[in-house]
């Protein structure tokens, strides 16, 4: 054996068993996925082949609503996420005294876990005792109690605030480190010229974060798309189905009426999608980083 | 170096503006925080009191200590949470060093490929692949057990951890390695030996970014794969505040920022490192 090839043999060995790992957690629960929803499997030991009744049954169910739904509802979260993370971001790339202790601030939603976080969003939405109910009626906006999660609409926008809560941390920290990685020549050059502030923001900063910014989108994306405590710790999918998204809606089938092949199918559309983000992801950054970066 | 200073020069009026910006950006982050802070203070009679107080009448911690008559077990939902979140740790760092080590210094076909397919696996979550899961689980008999919702977690922190950890070994010297393996040292003498030793503050933020995110995303595992009362983690274990009638939330609140102590005990210590680590890795795609 040369000593090339027992480099490449020692490599291996080094990646086996996290490879194994992935193999078994991932990618066999991915094929048995696929598997599942072409059959009838429930509880029951044995299950039969059904072909594509499940995909047929689905969308006789509604389930475009559901999908319509769920696009609905990444779409805000996400957008908000990327604003508010703009917005804070910039705030905390300010030379102001107090900054290292601002970002540190911005962590807690992250690291928290999210169970717990939801668990108080739950207790800020109740309409009778809640912060947010008992704020605005002290200012006035709403006269009575509010109970947020008991109403379609606004149980919907809770559940993405809640969503944008969680994920807003994380689009901060990294774009803030994307705008310090920004060169400060380009800054002091615009400045000497006399460019304001605000001109400074929108020719400099934001065209030079927008690869961070699709980064952080397609990472957001996917969490969103596939976030499940969020929506089952506030509202279980309810009222009547109207924060029920495409998670919520496999998760009930499956788990909750052991409907594991109808499930399935539900699941199968779930990484269609999620492909279908991933694939657009990889177009946008390679067609942006070649155009600008080489 | 003037012209440096006096960019960063602020008029009094923007001073506020960014002091008023940030102040707006901190009250979303950390207002439910706070109102949980202050619920745990008050006494369930003044909690269910209408018009809303945002300030504790009577403020008392007597939360903290009745908690653990009504919910017997919190103390044990708190230990199984760590102890979830420690043991997957400990199986994510064990699977991650080699493989990241091998991305970052050995060349073999398909490494590309190969990284770009560990990495797809961050598309996915438990939430989408339950169903063979729960399949899986069973049919390993491991069903209402730890490994159950230690098992699917840790699958799911390999990918970043390998990115992160790759990131910060191709930043060692190489030569190191060439000097060890010169001197007739074997391949795996040297990674234990020499990399290990040196890539230990990437196993750090690896083994603290693992803790924390098993930490944090324990709870749809913990509710599908696990019906034990005895070896439920805090998320699903703080259930037992919610009551016939009502929910005990001065008490919830209590339980959850004791929950919630571990994480920022590692957090405040660690954060610089983790903050750095993460960007570090994330910034070079």
């Amino acid at each position: 054996m040369t000593i090339r090839q027992s480099a490449v043999v020692f490599a291996w060995l080094l990646l086996v068993p996290a490879l194994l790992y992935v193999l078994v957690i991932v990618a066999y629960p991915l094929a048995d996925t696929i598997n599942l929803s072409f059959t009838n499997a429930s509880l029951r030991q044995t299950y039969d082949w059904i072909g594509f009744d499940n995909y047929r049954n689905i969308f006789k169910r509604g389930f475009s609503d559901v999908i319509v739904r769920t696009l609905v509802w990444t779409f805000f979260s996400v957008g908000l996420k990327m604003v508010i993370g703009t917005f804070g971001a910039v705030m905390l790339n300010a030379a102001v005294p107090g900054r290292t202790m601002f970002r540190v601030l911005t962590m807690p939603p992250w690291i928290v876990p999210m169970a717990i976080g939801i668990f108080m969003w739950g207790w800020m939405y109740n309409g009778q005792f809640g912060m947010i109910s008992g704020l605005l009626q002290r200012f006035g906006v709403i006269d009575g109690p509010m109970p947020f999660l008991a109403y379609g609409t606004t149980a919907f926008w809770a559940t993405i605030i809640t969503d944008v809560w969680i994920g807003v941390p994380m689009v901060t920290i990294y774009l803030l480190a994307a705008i310090q990685s920004i060169p400060r020549d380009l800054y002091e050059a615009a400045w000497a010229d006399g460019a304001g502030r605000f001109y400074r923001f929108r020719r400099i900063t934001l065209p030079l974060i927008v690869p961070a910014l699709i980064t952080m989108s397609i990472i957001s994306l996917i969490s969103t798309f596939n976030s499940f405590d969020i929506i089952w710790i506030l509202t279980q999918g309810g009222p009547s189905g109207q924060t029920t998204t495409m998670i919520i809606d496999t998760y009930r089938t499956a788990i909750g009426s052991y409907k594991f092949g109808e499930g399935a199918a539900r699941a199968v559309l779930i990484c269609i999608f999620l492909s279908v983000f991933c694939y657009a992801y990889f177009r946008l950054i390679s067609r942006y980083s070649g155009a600008t970066m080489r | 170096m003037k012209s440096n200073a006096m960019i960063d020069r602020y008029r009094w009026y923007e001073v506020i503006g960014i002091y008023a910006g940030v102040l707006l950006f901190l009250t979303f982050v950390l207002a439910p925080f706070v109102e949980g802070f202050l619920v745990s203070l008050k006494p369930l009679t003044y909690l269910f009191s209408s018009p809303y107080k945002f300030w504790p009448q009577n403020a008392s911690f007597d939360a903290y200590f009745t908690m653990w008559e009504r919910v017997p077990l919190l103390g044990r939902y708190i230990f199984n949470s760590i102890l979830i979140s420690t043991v997957g740790t400990i199986i994510g760092v064990i699977l991650i060093t080699p493989a990241a080590y091998a991305f970052a210094r050995f060349d073999f076909r398909g490494r590309g490929p190969l990284l770009g397919a560990f990495l797809a696996v961050n598309m996915f979550s438990g939430a989408v692949l339950l169903i063979p899961l729960y399949r899986l689980m069973r049919s390993f008999g491991l069903l209402n057990t730890y490994f159950a919702m230690i098992v699917p977690g840790v699958a799911f922190v390999i990918p970043t951890g390998i990115w992160l950890l790759r990131t910060y070994m191709l930043r060692i010297p190489q030569e190191l390695e060439e000097a060890a393996l010169a001197d007739g040292a074997s391949r795996f003498y040297t990674f234990r030996r020499v990399i290990l030793p040196l890539a230990m503050p990437g196993i750090s933020v690896v083994a603290i970014y693992a803790f924390l995110t098993i930490y944090a995303q324990q709870f749809i595992y913990a509710l599908t794969f696990n019906s034990k009362t005895e070896y439920m983690p805090l998320p699903v274990g703080l259930y037992a505040f919610f009551g016939r009638q009502d929910v005990i939330w001065n008490e919830l609140m209590a339980a959850s920022f004791l929950g919630v102590l571990p994480v920022f005990v590692v957090f405040i210590y660690l954060q610089r490192y983790l903050v750095a680590g993460m960007t570090a890795g994330a910034l070079k795609t």
